[in-house]
């Protein structure tokens, strides 16, 4: 069974988001880190592979520093990397992300695609069904179990309220909620093995893509309106709750 | 020339989702803007009778897409269907409620459509071009990013409680109509064998107009009992810190923040939650926050337009008591 996933670097989520000069989010300084989900879909990946047999490879889209990352996805056990990494990218959409990633798929054989459900940066979760259409293959969003048997996958994906059993023919594209499993950490010699492990580059022109032209631009980037701390109720516990049920309803006109 | 807003409307169980409500109130404002029809897609089983529940909130027209395979939400057969009926409608915008479903539908569609989409907007203005900038929470809400498209069918999910629901007038007849799903088979390979609902009273967190929520101070699963029942006095939905998901106390669905649900209640109630920048994320979009933390240093503080600064093993029970008062 071959196993693609695909994986984003995305800031760690204890950063704090400021804006550049220039008017875009500010990358100086800024821990990288695998997105958190894509964590999960790496662990699920290599726990097929133990069941049954096959490769994993990584496939990521972004600049030189994505490496790093994939280092550490190579280091968790995945066999090989795929980086497409063009400067003409730097502006992609979520539809030339997908489509991309279409074309280099192409060259890697699998059977599952597994990701991340959501990046934590962006947070627009489009890119994976996005390669699901590209590919004309299934998807389902969002899974909490994965079960697969023969050419058949049994899942359970989280709705609004609830859950849902899904039977889908393979192949086919799963995104990865958080409770999917427990993404293990790097041993040692999984870290000195992963040096070793291929990381191959991709241009767009090895892919044999014009520049793609982005559908969706981001015309600003904007920070929320800080808020500052308001009014801290003084007294004993009970006057202090009768207070705030108060401010509450006849302030705040919150209830 | 692409023409009109149309809204896809959610139901579950014949019962239409609050956003897709928000959804069509706000959509009348554009479409009166642009001087074009708002329309409402409904797809589904047995959902003919849901065009007169519509009704009542501004469509001129609405499209029921009635078919078995529709009853249950897959993501190929909504595509397959919603594809056809917005290619021979020609849109010029598609709005979808960001639940979900509305998550899994609207990239697919996209793809399919071969246009841009904006995620998750928590805002929508009209340009003088034609084109929609929505504005979207980026890095769970630490940022946001103006996202412009102009090539029609311009589509987008919409946060839910972004926009209030107009009042219904009883008195609005748009036109029904009737199409067919047409399913390609290509579009049938995944079946839906099982739907599990908990069994809630509660509204769903990312809906609810209050939530109350409880971190590492609950100090175990066993108190969060003491949020449920003020939860249930407000009518609120209950949440979590990762702090508290990741220690096994409350389930993941029930997580705020940057690597949970973002949130945009009228009210967010904070107890024992310390406002980790990842939770402020999640939530910090809420009109009023209050916190109630034993640690006056807490940086939820820093945000909260109230605070009570004590025991919320003490606090909560009494608040409870006191919106009982208020509700009663």
């Amino acid at each position: 069974m071959n196993i693609l996933v695909c994986m984003k670097q995305t800031f760690d989520t204890e950063a704090k988001i400021a804006l550049d000069a220039s008017g875009k989010i500010d990358k100086t300084g800024v821990n990288l880190v695998i997105n958190p989900y894509d964590e999960f879909a790496i662990e699920e990946g290599l726990r097929l592979k133990e069941k049954f047999g096959g490769e994993v490879v990584l496939l990521s889209l972004g600049g030189q520093s994505v490496e790093t990352s994939l280092r550490t996805g190579l280091a968790m056990g995945a066999d090989r990397a795929v980086l497409v990494n063009d400067p003409a990218l730097a502006d992609a959409d979520e539809c030339v992300a997908a489509d991309v990633l279409a074309k280099a798929v192409a060259d890697i054989p699998y059977d599952i695609i597994l990701a991340g459900r959501i990046a934590v940066d962006d947070g627009s979760a489009q890119v994976s069904v996005r390669l699901a259409e590209a590919l004309q293959i299934p998807s389902v969003s969002s899974i909490l179990k994965l079960d697969v048997e023969g050419e058949t996958a049994t899942v359970t994906r989280e709705i609004d309220g609830g859950t849902e059993l899904i039977e889908v023919s393979l192949p086919a594209v799963f995104t990865a909620q958080k409770g999917l499993n427990e993404a293990r950490y790097p041993s040692m010699a999984g870290i000195m093995k992963a040096k070793k492990k291929e990381i191959k580059p991709l241009t767009l022109a090895d892919l044999g893509l014009d520049v793609p032209a982005a559908k969706a631009t981001v015309a600003k980037y904007s920070l929320p309106s800080p808020r500052s701390g308001g009014k801290v109720i003084p007294g004993e516990p009970a006057d202090a709750a009768k207070e705030l049920a108060r401010l509450l309803r006849e302030e705040a006109k919150a209830l | 020339m692409a023409k009109g807003i149309w809204i896809i409307i959610e139901q579950s169980d014949l019962a239409i989702r609050k956003v897709s409500l928000e959804l069509l109130s706000q959509g009348r404002k554009i479409a009166d803007k642009l001087g074009e029809p708002l329309v409402a897609v409904i797809p589904g089983k047995g959902v003919a009778d849901l065009a007169k529940a519509v009704a009542p909130y501004g469509a001129d027209k609405v499209i029921v897409i009635d078919d078995d395979k529709l009853e249950k939400y897959t993501t190929g057969a909504y595509t397959s269907a919603l594809n056809k009926v917005i290619k021979g409608g020609d849109p010029r915008a598609v709005l979808i409620g960001n639940t979900a479903i509305g998550k899994d539908l609207a990239p697919r569609l996209a793809q399919r459509l071969g246009v841009g989409m904006a995620s998750d907007s928590t805002g929508v203005e009209l340009g003088d071009d034609g084109a929609f900038t929505f504005k979207r929470p980026i890095y769970g809400g630490k940022a946001f990013a103006d996202v412009v498209l102009s090539a029609a069918p311009i589509l987008a999910t919409i946060r839910p409680n972004t926009f209030p629901v107009a009042e219904p007038d009883a008195s609005k007849q748009p036109e029904v109509v009737n199409e067919s799903a047409d399913i390609d088979a290509a579009d049938l390979k995944a079946i839906v064998k099982d739907i599990a609902i908990a069994v809630s009273l509660r509204p769903e967190l990312i809906e609810a107009n209050i939530i109350i929520s409880g971190g590492r101070g609950m100090k175990g699963p066993e108190n969060y009992v003491i949020l449920e029942e003020c939860a249930d006095v407000i009518g609120a939905a209950v949440g979590a810190s990762r702090a508290a998901v990741d220690a096994g106390w409350r389930d993941v669905k029930f997580q705020v923040g940057q690597t949970g649900k973002t949130v945009s209640p009228t009210l967010y109630i904070a107890c024992g939650i310390s406002g980790a920048i990842q939770h402020l994320a999640g939530m910090g979009s809420s009109k009023v926050i209050v916190a109630i933390n034993k640690d006056p240093d807490a940086n939820i503080f820093t945000v909260a337009d109230y605070g009570i600064v004590g025991d919320l093993f003490e606090i909560v029970p009494l608040l409870t008591e006191e919106f009982k008062k208020l509700v009663s």
